[in-house]
C-alpha cells in the first residue's frame, strides 16, 4: 500500500513539474481517501495521518507536511455532521476536490497581487528556483513591464541556473551571481523577492539556504524584502533561531534515511525571522509578518 | 443611581428630577429648561474653581490611554464620564430643533447660549468630576459619537494629586456601605492616606506605608466587611500573599467563603444583592493593595455569573452553583492552563540549555520542574533584585527539585548573558497592544537579552490578558512602601532619616512594561503566539463567551 501511494505521488509530480509538491501530496491524499476501505471516521483519520507520514518520508519539504495537515483539518471539519459513513466520505471527497481547486488557483492570485509592486525599470534580486516567483515575473512581463533580474546560483544544487534559463525564455535580462556576491550586488537592486517552502507562526519563513543572509543584507541596505507563498504553506512551527528548526525539514528525505551522523551533512534550508521581512504575498492577501499569526489562528483554531 | 446631587438649583429642576425618577416622560420644554439651568450652573461653577487642577489634568490627558476595565471602583464615575461628554455636546444638536420649535428666541439669548456652550465644552474637558453629578439628573438623548469623539476619562487611581478626585473617592467610599437592618451600625470603609514624599513623575499614584495597614482604621466588630475579606486585605497589604496567581486564587477562595456565609435579605434578589455586597469588599481590597489585572478579570467573571443566576433559583442551589463556578474557573484558567503551558514549553527546552529566569513566577517554576521531571538536561540562572529578593524563593524551589542553579543579582545580567541560551519570563498581565506588564526589572532583562540575541519567551495564562493599552511604565503603576529601600549594613542604616531631607525621594516601583519587539514568543494555554497576536486572542475569547 505504501508503495502504491508513493508511486502515485511520484507520478503526479512527473506529470506536472510546475505543480507544487504540496498540491501533488494533497491530490495523492484525496485519491487515497477515495480508495480507502475504512469503516470508521477515526480509522480514516489515522490512515490519512499515516499516508501523510509516508509522503513526508518521500519528500521532506515543509510544504508537504503543512499541506497534509491542512487537508486533514479541512476534511475533519465536516466529519461530525453526518451519521452515515459513506455519505460522510462523499462530502469529504467533494470538499477535498473544492480545496484542491482553490489551491490550484492560489499561484495566479499571488501573481496578481504581487506584480503591481514591480515598477517599470526595476532591478530584482531573487534566490534559487521558485515557481511562484517565476509566475509573478511572468505576469509582470505580460503586463509589458521592463525589469531585470539577478539570480543567485544557490549551491549545492545550482537551482539558480534553472531559474535563469526559465527567465531567458521570457526575454527578461537575467544575471547569475554567486551566493557570496549578494552583499556586492544589493546596492544596484531595488527590491528582493523570494519564495518560501514554509511560513511559520511567527511570520518568518523557511526557505532554501542562503535566504537568511540575503534578508540580513537587504535590511542593512534598507531594500524591501518580499516573500511570495501560497496559503497551504502556513505551518504550525515556531522556531526561535536556526537551531530550533526540526531536523526532519533541514535535510533531504534520502539523507535522513541513510546518513548516521547528521552533523556532517549541510542543511538545505534556513529560517528567516519576521523582523527582516517587509511583506508576504499570499492568496489570502498581502500580509505583514505579524498578520500571519492572525491568519493561522483563523485557519487552525 | 444614588447621587450626591447638586444642593442648589431651582425648584423646577427638582420637580423635573422627581418626575424623571418616577419614570415619566419629560416634555420638550422641561428638557430645554433643564439644559439651560445646567449651563448656568456650569458657568458659575467654572468661575469658582482654580485653574491649576484643570491644567494638570489637561497635561495628563494626552499621556494616558483608555481606562482599565478591571477598575470596578472607578466604574460608577466612569459611567458618569460618557454622560459628561454628551452633556455639553448634544446641546448644539438639540439647540437646532429647539430653535426651530421656538422661533421667538431673541438673538441675545442665542448668543448667550452659544457662549455657554463653548464654556461648557471647555469646562467638560477640564473638570470631569464636577460635571458628572450635574449631568446625571437629566441626560440628553442625542448620541455623542456623531458630534465629537468620546472623551476618555482618566481612571481615579492615577489622579492621586488631584484633590477633587480624592474628595469624590472619599464620598464614594462613604456611600458604599451594606445597609444593615439597624441603621445605627453603618460603618464606612476607611480611606487610606499616602505616606512620604512622592517622586514628581509618579505623584499621580498612591504610595502607602506597610506600617499603617487599613485594618487599623476599622472598628471592631466590623459588620460591613466580611472577616475573610479583612484577613485577605491584610495579607495583601503586608505582602504575605504576593504574585498574581496567588492573589487571584486567594481572592476567589475568600469570595467562596463570603458566598457560603451569605443569606439573601427579604424582598431582595440574590443576583442583584450579592453583587452590591461585593462592591464595598472590592473597594476595601483596592485600598489595601491596588487590584491586579488577573484579579480584575476574575471579579468580572464572578459578577457575570452572579447576575446570570435565574431569579427562580433557590438560595441553596444558587450558592452551590456559584461555588462550583468558582472552582471551575480556578481549575480551568489556572491549574489546567499551567499544565498546557508546561506541555508547550517543554518542546522549547532542549538538552544542554542554559535558561535564565527572573524573580519568582509560579508558572515558570512549574514549567522548569516539569521539564526536569521529563529528563531534560538544562541548568538555570536565577536573577534577583532588591528590595523584594523574590529570586531566593524561586531558587529554593528549584534546588529542592535537584535542578542545577546559579544565582546572580540583576546588576550582573550583562556579564552572565553570553552563557545563556534562552530567557523565560513570567507576566503579571499582557496588554492589548502586545506590551508585557511584569515585575520591575523584566524589561531591563529583555532589553539586554535582545542585545545579545538571546530568545526571550514569556509565559502567561489567557486569563491575564487585559483590554488595556499602555506604552510606558509611568502612566499606571504601583508604588510600594519606600521604607523598604532602607537597609542596615554593618550596624549603620544610611537612609533612616530620608524624610528629613527635603530634596530626597525614595522610589519603589513594582511593575514595568516591556515592548513586544523584545519578546520573541508568548506561550499561553491556547498555544504559542507572537506578542502582537494578543488582541486576536482577546477577540476569539470574547466571541466564545
Amino acid at each position: 500500500r505504501e508503495k502504491q501511494l508513493v508511486e502515485y505521488f511520484r507520478a503526479q509530480m512527473r506529470k506536472d513539474p510546475d505543480m507544487a509538491s504540496a498540491v501533488a501530496a494533497i491530490r495523492t491524499l484525496l485519491e487515497f481517501l477515495k480508495r480507502d476501505k475504512g469503516e470508521t471516521i477515526l480509522g480514516l483519520r489515522e490512515s490519512l495521518k499515516w499516508a501523510t507520514d509516508c509522503l513526508t518520508g518521500e519528500d521532506s519539504s515543509v510544504a508537504v507536511s503543512s499541506g497534509g495537515e491542512l487537508f486533514l483539518r479541512f476534511i475533519s471539519l465536516t466529519s461530525l455532521e453526518h451519521q452515515d459513513l459513506s455519505r460522510c466520505k462523499k462530502v469529504m471527497e467533494e470538499r477535498g476536490e473544492l480545496f484542491l481547486e482553490k489551491i490550484s488557483m492560489s499561484r495566479t492570485k499571488v501573481a496578481k497581487l504581487c506584480h503591481t509592486f514591480i515598477k517599470d525599470g526595476a532591478k530584482i534580486l531573487t534566490h534559487s528556483y521558485s515557481r511562484v516567483v517565476l509566475r509573478v515575473l511572468e505576469k509582470a512581463a505580460a503586463e509589458k513591464k521592463r525589469f531585470s533580474v539577478y539570480v543567485t546560483e544557490s549551491q549545492p544544487d545550482s537551482a539558480g541556473r534553472q531559474m535563469a534559463e526559465a527567465l531567458r525564455k521570457l526575454n527578461v535580462p537575467v544575471t547569475v551571481v554567486l551566493d557570496a556576491a549578494v552583499g556586492y550586488v544589493l546596492e544596484k537592486v531595488d527590491l528582493v523577492i523570494v519564495g518560501a517552502e514554509g511560513v511559520v507562526e511567527s511570520g518568518g519563513i523557511i526557505n532554501k539556504i542562503g535566504t537568511y543572509q540575503m534578508a540580513v543584507c537587504s535590511k542593512a541596505h534598507n531594500k524591501p524584502f518580499y516573500v511570495v507563498a501560497e496559503s497551504f504553506k502556513f505551518v504550525r512551527l515556531y522556531p526561535l533561531n536556526q537551531q530550533d528548526v526540526p531536523d526532519k525539514f533541514k535535510y533531504k528525505a534520502d539523507t535522513l534515511k541513510t546518513v548516521q551522523n547528521l552533523s556532517e551533512e549541510h542543511p538545505m534550508i534556513d529560517y528567516t525571522p519576521p523582523s527582516l521581512i517587509t511583506l508576504l504575498f499570499t492568496d489570502l492577501g498581502v500580509l505583514t509578518p505579524s498578520a500571519v499569526s492572525d491568519e493561522l489562528i483563523k485557519l487552525y483554531l | 443611581m444614588a447621587d450626591a446631587g447638586e444642593p442648589e438649583g431651582p425648584e423646577r429642576k427638582d420637580d423635573i428630577v422627581k418626575a424623571k425618577q418616577e419614570g415619566k416622560e419629560l416634555t420638550k420644554e422641561e428638557k430645554q429648561r433643564l439644559r439651560k439651568e445646567k449651563k448656568q450652573q456650569k458657568k458659575s461653577k467654572e468661575k469658582k474653581d482654580d485653574k491649576p487642577s484643570r491644567d494638570s489634568e489637561k497635561e495628563k490627558k494626552p499621556a494616558s490611554a483608555a481606562s482599565p476595565a478591571p477598575q470596578t471602583p472607578t466604574q460608577p464615575p466612569a459611567q458618569k464620564a460618557p454622560s459628561a461628554a454628551p452633556a455639553p455636546v448634544p446641546v448644539p444638536a438639540s439647540e437646532t430643533p429647539s430653535a426651530a420649535d421656538k422661533p421667538a428666541k431673541s438673538k441675545a439669548e442665542l448668543k448667550a447660549e452659544r457662549r455657554a456652550r463653548q464654556e461648557a465644552e471647555r469646562a467638560s474637558k477640564g473638570k470631569k468630576g464636577d460635571v458628572g453629578p450635574q449631568a446625571a439628573p437629566g441626560k440628553p438623548k442625542a448620541p455623542p459619537s456623531e458630534l465629537q469623539p468620546v472623551v476618555k476619562r482618566l481612571p481615579e487611581h492615577v489622579q492621586v494629586d488631584n484633590p477633587e478626585v480624592l474628595k469624590k473617592l472619599a464620598k464614594k467610599l462613604e456611600r458604599q456601605q451594606t445597609p444593615e437592618y439597624n441603621a445605627a451600625t453603618k460603618v464606612k470603609i476607611p480611606l487610606r492616606s499616602d505616606y512620604g514624599y512622592k517622586v514628581s513623575l509618579f505623584s499621580h499614584l498612591h504610595q502607602y506605608s506597610r506600617k499603617a495597614p487599613l485594618t487599623q482604621q476599622l472598628g471592631i466588630p466590623s459588620t460591613v466587611i466580611h472577616p475573610a475579606i479583612v484577613r485577605l486585605g491584610l495579607q495583601y497589604s503586608q505582602g504575605i500573599v504576593a504574585g498574581s496567581n496567588a492573589r487571584s486564587v486567594a481572592l476567589l477562595h475568600a469570595f467562596k467563603q463570603v458566598i457560603r456565609d451569605y443569606t439573601t435579605p427579604p424582598n431582595e434578589e440574590l443576583s442583584r444583592d450579592l453583587v452590591n455586597r461585593l462592591k464595598p469588599y472590592i473597594s476595601f481590597l483596592n485600598q489595601c493593595r491596588p487590584l491586579s489585572a488577573s484579579m480584575g478579570n476574575a471579579i468580572k467573571y464572578i459578577k457575570k455569573e452572579i447576575s446570570n443566576i435565574p431569579s427562580q433559583c433557590k438560595e441553596e442551589e444558587a450558592k452551590r452553583k456559584l461555588l462550583n463556578c468558582i472552582d471551575c474557573y480556578i481549575n480551568e484558567k489556572i491549574v489546567l492552563a499551567a499544565k498546557a503551558i508546561a506541555k508547550y514549553s517543554i518542546e522549547k527546552i532542549s538538552d544542554g540549555d542554559v535558561i535564565l529566569v527572573y524573580g519568582c513566577s509560579s508558572l515558570v517554576n512549574h514549567i522548569l520542574c516539569e521539564a526536569f521531571e521529563k529528563n531534560r538536561k538544562f541548568r538555570v540562572i536565577v536573577v534577583d533584585s532588591r528590595p523584594r529578593l523574590e529570586g531566593r524563593e524561586a531558587l529554593r524551589r528549584l534546588v529542592q527539585k535537584g535542578i542545577n542553579c546559579t544565582y546572580v543579582l540583576i546588576s550582573a545580567v550583562s556579564y552572565i548573558l553570553p552563557e545563556v541560551s534562552k530567557v523565560f519570563l513570567g507576566a503579571h498581565a499582557l496588554l492589548a497592544n502586545g506590551y508585557v506588564m511584569s515585575r520591575v526589572g523584566t524589561s531591563q532583562i529583555a532589553l539586554v537579552a535582545k542585545a545579545f540575541n538571546v530568545p526571550v519567551l514569556v509565559c502567561c495564562e489567557t486569563y491575564k490578558f487585559c483590554e488595556r493599552v499602555q506604552t510606558d511604565s509611568f502612566v499606571s503603576n504601583e508604588l510600594d512602601d519606600p521604607d523598604d529601600l532602607i537597609v542596615t549594613r554593618t550596624g549603620t542604616t544610611q537612609l533612616e532619616h530620608w524624610q528629613e531631607v527635603p530634596s530626597l525621594g525614595l522610589l519603589n516601583l513594582v511593575y514595568d512594561v516591556t515592548p513586544p519587539d523584545f519578546v520573541d514568543l508568548v506561550i499561553t494555554d491556547l498555544g504559542m503566539i507572537p506578542c502582537t497576536s494578543v488582541p486576536v486572542v482577546l477577540r476569539v475569547k470574547n466571541v466564545d463567551q
